[in-house]
């Protein structure tokens, strides 16, 4: 029973409000893409025991998606943000940096 | 016997029970006598009923062995049919006039048992993995021996009778605090104390009905005084501050991400007759948690541990103190430290004699030992107990050294046995969330590693754990450790806490102990089979030791192999006794083996309180049209659909729901039929990008639709599967109005939602949902027209409804008999047709308004049934039915539908995938039963030959089947592998019943294929 805040109307939204959307900052491939781009981007997604991004929307609230950083094996939280950007912000990668010497965006563990 | 101790020789025993309130219950239908205060084992204990159960494998006669959760043999059923539940402890349950218990797991009666034979005669075939190992060999004895013995033999309780609800209510109630403790033990209420002091917002939830735990049994002095004094004087202080809450009757019962907690209260359990709901379940956020949940005894294991009579040297001291019970007149205590003698002062305090301390360490233990020798009771030390004799109860037991195979014994006759193999800490909850634990080899337990709690939000601890919990099993340390915790998690919390003083505590000093995992320390195999770890579940040391053998080192192997800890108390008694003895069978150390993992809830908790209020006509919310009440009163034979109700069909009186449904089938196509379509999904998507949106939602486009039109489309998800369809509507220059099927409004509006805000953000776009927004009728028949152009002569105009102003797939905004409507000349049903929505609030009088103008036309409302028939008569699909998450459009023969003019839409890629294209996909046919008949629903085409598995090899299946009143026969729809290269091919439908159904291959369109009777 995760406690994320919406970046959106600023709630700190129990997990009972939230639907879990899976991993963010997927590039989506469509017409023109390889036989395994298409693959990958519909199936093949990251299951790290650590630092993970992840898409949430805030249904029975203000019904906005957003994504989170948080760690799946300590429950740890780095920061909620906006869904529409293609990479976390600066800040949430640098806070993850600090706690977790050297972690790197696109590095899964 | 077991006893009640008499007031007047003992007078300070029994100090939780009224004797001035006797309390009568019955046992197996028997009459017995307790008192306000008694559990239901204490009770049953003062009565000399020390059988009190069957176990589950071997159907040995069990007893009490614990005082409190976990116990694992007195299990009973209580109560009797809307009230019955199994598998109740008898030692939480408080006992109450009226109670009813009854025994389990045996046949014919509890004294006498056929199943005991199961030990006897097929022991050695029920070791460790039995199940598995039956499974493999001789196959056909499975089904014929195995399984029914089993069956008949297996199982915990039995289960309540199904027509039977539950007479009780329960409820969830939400909490949140700064701080909850859970566990009203010294170190709880000292924690509670010290968290309090700064200021935080305190829960202290206990499961008993009592507070302080086992500090009145176990004595010592807090601040110079019994600790009854100062448990009082704490708890009544942290009554009256405004920022503590108390509750007894409270279990913590888990520990769950980010601070949430479950509380599990049992209101009325010790007392039905109270008004209001039976258990709460507590629904808490906390901001930090401390955890004092006290310790368990572990048994000690010995050939018939396991014999009633029995116990816990622990348990059988509080029986003593809290109840006034002694559970024996001749008492046997067997140690390998010096709590246990406490028991030895207690016992004979009460009454008892104490034949003998068996004491395994060689050199015996410290201060207490020594008062329990000049007390004159016989102590041996470095002995064991070799076995006790089988029975029903305890009548004989053999001692021998304890470095020794048992060889060399001498026999003692006593009536109990208490025993005492160290303490475990309740890590419990500690646990639950990811706390770590560290072994402590002194004290031979497991206990809560400080460094490695778990972690919340912020990447720091939340849960502290205190006192016994924590493995200080002092009553100094316990307070001290409690006052510690408090004030850490408040400070943790955001407040500031001073480090309380904590009371001083006067209590004697104990020897250290000596890990004994089996006694004699070199058993042979015929005690060892005869040494119970696992009492619920009848696991044996000689189990865990045969899986170790063959190979399982795993400890979660392990457990799931011989079913270790896996009964309904986890294991609380055995988990470290057979993780020893599993760590001794490998080689290795205890910690290297490791625990298996701690789950919540820590104890069962009811169905109904985790159900709560969500029962009957609350489980879910009912969705009801405009129309509900009027379909109500008129007939309708409701069908659930996702949360709305819709009626199947109207029926009158005299009538079936099948002469109903093809009445309606038969005058809409011939007069006039009304369908309450308000449940359609409609959503309006508007902007300046909304029909590019659109383009990339629909395989077709949409974006070229003219105003005033509608046009069919299909929504295919990323992965190419068809998942909705509708019509769409242009409505000015960039607004659409998309109707969706009725279970997807809400799924197609959050999946259009998800794209807009997760891929295409820079797109000005807004969806809105505004199913409930309007009442929706479909006018549908011959005379459809008729009767809309009556409702506008009797208002003297309104909308144009002819063929040449409104054709067909176009829509009007105006009046229709004096409402606002928006027509729309779209058909389901191959009729001339009219769907019109208009505002929610006019929905009931415009539909009573069209009944009443069409009674001249032969109107007739028509249900689901109906609408699913008319389709299915012309061939159209139905999401759902011809779709299952598996088809994609061109299954359907709908690949006019796949635009072939747009780049991209949701869809368009997977839709070039190898597996897409394979012409052997089965495709949508018509299918005719050769006799008229109807096709079963789901009913599989079998080709020649067998896959496998033995089973014949299938080329299609029924998607929609139905009788069609207006042909007089059976008709289909299917997927079949070749379908429309198979025209007037028969194939075969075998059926559930044996039988066979044959069905010719043809079109899909049965009725009207030409389309003459919507273009009108």
């Amino acid at each position: 029973m995760l406690i994320l805040k919406c970046p959106y109307c600023g709630v700190e939204a129990e997990e009972t409000e939230l639907t879990a959307g899976g991993e963010a900052h997927l590039k989506r491939f469509g017409p023109g893409s390889s036989d395994d781009e298409f693959h990958d981007y519909l199936f093949t997604r990251e299951n790290p025991k650590g630092v993970h991004f992840e898409r949430w929307r805030h249904a029975n609230g203000c019904g906005k998606w957003f994504h989170a950083a948080r760690c799946t094996q300590t429950l740890e939280v780095f920061g909620t943000y906006s869904a529409q950007t293609t990479e976390p912000p600066q800040e949430i990668k640098d806070k993850i940096a600090a706690k977790r010497p050297g972690w790197t965006w696109r590095e899964f563990s | 016997m077991s006893t009640r101790i008499s007031s007047s020789a003992a007078p300070r025993f029994g100090r939780l029970i009224d004797r001035d309130q006797p309390v009568t219950f019955t046992f197996n239908g028997a009459p017995l006598q307790g008192y306000a205060g008694d559990t239901l084992a204490s009770a049953l204990l003062a009565n000399d009923q020390m059988l009190v159960g069957r176990s589950f494998k071997y159907h040995r006669p069990r007893g009490v062995v614990a005082a409190g959760a976990e116990e694992p043999n007195a299990l009973v059923g209580l109560g009797r049919n809307e009230r019955f539940e199994p598998n109740q402890r008898a030692t939480t349950t408080e006992l109450f006039h009226g109670l009813e218990a009854q025994s389990q797991n045996h046949w014919p009666s509890l004294n006498f048992d056929i199943g005991v034979l199961n030990s006897k005669l097929f022991s050695r075939f029920l070791t460790a993995g039995f199940y598995y190992k039956m499974f493999i060999h001789p196959r056909p004895f499975w089904k014929h021996i195995y399984e029914p013995f089993i069956r008949q033999s297996a199982g915990l309780g039995k289960a309540p009778d199904t027509e039977l609800k539950d007479a009780d209510t329960y409820e969830h109630f939400y909490f949140f605090c700064d701080v909850l403790v859970v566990g009203g033990g010294v170190a709880g209420l000292q924690a509670a104390k010290s968290a309090a002091a700064s200021g935080a917002k305190v829960l202290l939830l206990e499961q008993n009905a009592y507070w302080g735990g086992r500090a009145p049994v176990d004595g010592g002095l807090i601040d110079g005084e019994a600790p009854e004094v100062w448990i009082e004087k704490t708890r009544a202080d942290l009554a009256a501050l405004e920022n503590v809450t108390l509750r007894s009757r409270c279990m913590g019962a888990g520990i769950y991400d980010h601070g949430y907690a479950l509380g599990y209260e049992r209101l009325t359990d010790h007392d039905p007759k109270l008004f209001g709901p039976r258990h709460r379940l507590w629904r808490i956020r906390a901001k930090q948690i401390v955890t004092a949940t006290g310790a368990v005894e572990r048994p000690l294991s010995f050939a018939g541990n396991d014999v009633p009579g029995v116990m816990l040297a622990s348990a059988m001291r509080e029986y003593a103190v809290n109840w006034g019970v002694l559970p024996g007149q001749r008492i046997l205590i067997a140690t390998n430290n010096d709590d246990a003698y406490r028991t030895a002062l207690c016992l004979q305090d009460a009454g008892a004699e104490i034949t003998c301390v068996v004491d395994a360490r060689p050199n015996g233990g410290g201060a207490l030992m020594e008062e329990v020798r000049a007390r004159g009771i016989r102590i041996e030390t470095g002995y064991a107990i070799k076995k006790v004799q089988d029975g029903k109860r305890v009548h004989r037991v053999a001692l021998c050294a304890q470095d020794s195979d048992g060889t060399d014994f001498e026999e003692v006759d006593v009536d109990a046995v208490a025993m005492s193999g160290g303490w475990s800490p309740v890590v419990h909850l500690w646990s639950h969330c990811g706390g770590k634990l560290i072994w402590d080899e002194t004290q031979a337990h497991f206990r809560p590693d400080a460094d490695r709690a778990p972690t919340s939000h912020d990447g720091a601890g939340f849960v502290w754990a205190a006192g016994s919990a924590n493995g200080d099993m002092t009553l100094q340390g316990a307070v001290s450790d409690g006052a510690h915790a408090g004030a850490k998690a408040a400070e943790a919390a955001g407040f500031s806490a001073q480090m309380p003083d904590a009371p001083n505590c006067d209590e004697t000093v104990e020897a250290a102990l000596l890990a004994v995992w089996s006694m004699p320390a070199k058993a042979g195999i015929k005690l060892r089979m005869k040494t119970w770890l696992d009492y619920q579940n009848d696991v044996k040391v000689s189990d865990v030791q045969l899986a170790a053998r063959e190979g399982y080192e795993s400890v979660e192997h392990t457990k799931r192999y011989t079913t270790l800890g896996m009964a309904t108390d986890q294991g609380k008694l055995s988990n470290i006794n057979g993780l020893a003895v599993l760590a001794d069978s490998l080689g290795a150390e205890i910690p290297q083996v490791g625990t298996t993992t701690f789950r919540p809830p820590y104890h069962p908790i009811s169905m109904g309180a985790i159900g709560g209020e969500a029962r009957g006509e609350v489980f879910q919310p009912l969705r009801k049209t405009p129309i509900y009440s009027w379909n109500d009163k008129n007939g309708a034979h409701w069908e659930p659909v996702g949360q709305w109700r819709r009626p199947f069909a109207y029926v009158r009186d005299g009538e079936t729901v099948h002469e109903a449904v093809n009445r309606e089938v038969k005058n809409t196509r011939e007069n006039l039929g009304l369908l309450d379509a308000s449940t359609l999904g409609k959503l309006v998507v508007k902007g300046p990008d909304a029909g590019r949106f659109l383009n990339m939602m629909y395989t077709n486009m949409m974006s070229n639709l003219k105003i005033g039109k509608c046009r069919y489309g299909l929504m295919c998800s990323e992965n190419g599967f068809l998942v909705d369809d509708g019509v769409v509507a242009r409505i000015d220059e960039d607004t659409w109005l998309c109707h969706t099927t009725t279970g997807g409004a809400d799924h197609i509006y959050s999946h259009m939602e998800e794209w807009l805000q997760t891929e295409w953000w820079d797109w000005k776009v807004y969806v809105a949902n505004v199913t409930e927004q309007y009442a929706q009728i479909a006018v549908v028949g011959p005379n459809a027209r008729k009767v809309l152009e009556k409702l506008n002569a009797q208002a003297n105009g309104g909308m144009d409804v002819s063929k040449e102003a409104l054709p067909f797939m176009e829509w009007r905004d105006g009046t229709i008999g004096g409402f606002d409507a928006r027509a729309y000349r779209i058909s389901f049903s191959g009729e001339l047709s009219y769907e019109i929505a208009v505002p929610a609030s006019q929905g009931a009088a415009f539909w009573e308004a069209l009944i009443e103008a069409g009674q001249e036309f032969g109107v007739m409302p028509y249900g689901t049934e109906t609408l699913h028939i008319l389709r299915a008569e012309k061939g159209f699909i139905m999401i759902g039915d011809e779709t299952d998450g598996t088809v994609i459009p061109q299954d359907l023969g709908l690949n006019w539908a796949l635009s072939k003019k747009k780049d991209d839409y949701l869809g368009k890629r997977a839709h070039g995938r190898s597996h897409m294209q394979d012409p052997d996909r089965w495709q949508l046919v018509g299918l005719e039963t050769l006799d008229g008949s109807v096709l079963p629903e789901g009913a599989y085409a079998v080709g020649g030959g067998y896959n496998g598995n033995g089973q014949r090899n299938t080329i299609g299946r029924v998607t929609s089947t139905y009788y069609s009143a207006n042909l007089g026969r059976g008709i289909a729809m299917g997927l079949v592998k070749h379908g429309p290269k198979r025209m007037g091919d028969v194939i075969t439908f075998p059926g559930t019943d044996g039988t066979e159904y044959h069905a010719k291959i043809v079109d899909p369109v049965v009725y009207d294929k030409e389309g003459e009777k919507q273009n009108v």
